[in-house]
């Protein structure tokens, strides 16, 4: 007896250009609605792709527009995942701090809200490379009670 | 491709930039410029109108923050008004309102503005 799987399934490959951050946004809003869950969720989780997504144009693509995005999305009753892949530059999350907004003030800094932003708005950020062939950001929101 | 439009009326001494549509990292030099001309020009007293915009990221806040040093070391401001609830609730997760003014009405900043 086979189990059929109930869980939905979704790819987008992007190269890594600002341009394309409304399509990367457009392809998860019609994901997340047809997931059926809240508006509210649905716009919070298309800000943090979009996050992950800039931070990969950014830092791990260094703004060259030729880089590869690959956007898996996968949702069941319960949960709803995006796993984004990128083959640029490896990113360690874990050296980014919390963001301490008077101290950006006083130094001028403007980047890493984005994280702070993605930790906040899903319920799970997850971060994994292999130096030198792909990084992965795996962020989930539980939506059973959305 | 995300649109995003921005315009500026004087208002006695002050300039009120209107943001319209979607401000990400891909329209967020749109709205550099807006601020950089600004300070070329001396125009230092600056309301942003937030009433159009129906989506900001992490690198339109950037924005912001980027200019905000400046413009009060030449004793202006920037002051943030006619936010949706949506578009408040991000800058209040990364606890602007600590560091910026912002009010409901265009007014209320622009009155603010008139007082000091």
């Amino acid at each position: 007896m086979t189990i059929r799987n109930k869980n939905k399934f979704s790819e987008l490959r992007v190269k890594s250009k600002t341009e394309n951050l409304s399509v990367v946004r457009d392809f998860v809003s019609e994901n997340a609605l047809n997931a059926g869950i809240n508006l509210a969720t649905v716009e919070n989780i298309m800000l943090a792709v979009d996050e992950a997504c800039t931070n990969i144009i950014k830092h791990a693509y260094k703004s060259s527009p030729e880089g590869e995005i690959i956007i898996n999305i996968e949702y069941s009753k319960n949960k709803f995942t995006i796993t984004i892949i990128d083959y640029g530059k490896s990113f360690e999350p874990d050296r980014v701090p919390l963001p301490d907004l008077q101290k950006y003030y006083r130094e001028h800094k403007v980047g890493g809200l984005g994280i702070y932003l993605m930790r906040s708005l899903m319920d799970d950020v997850k971060y994994t490379s292999v130096p030198g062939k792909y990084n992965q950001v795996l962020l989930s929101k539980n939506i059973s009670d959305s | 491709m995300a649109e995003f439009s921005t315009s500026i009326k004087e208002k006695g001494e002050v300039s009120v930039i209107n943001l319209k549509g979607y401000l990400d990292a891909h329209t967020a030099p749109t709205l550099e410029n807006n601020f950089t001309q600004l300070i070329e020009n001396s125009k230092y007293k600056i309301v942003v109108n937030f009433e159009d915009l129906a989506y900001i990221s992490s690198a339109g806040l950037g924005v912001f923050m980027a200019y905000i040093e400046s413009i009060r070391e030449n004793k202006g401001d920037i002051k943030l008004t006619n936010m949706s609830d949506k578009v408040f609730n991000i800058f209040d997760l990364l606890g602007f309102p600590l560091l910026y003014e912002i009010y409901k009405k265009e007014e209320e900043a622009l009155k603010k503005f008139n007082e000091s």
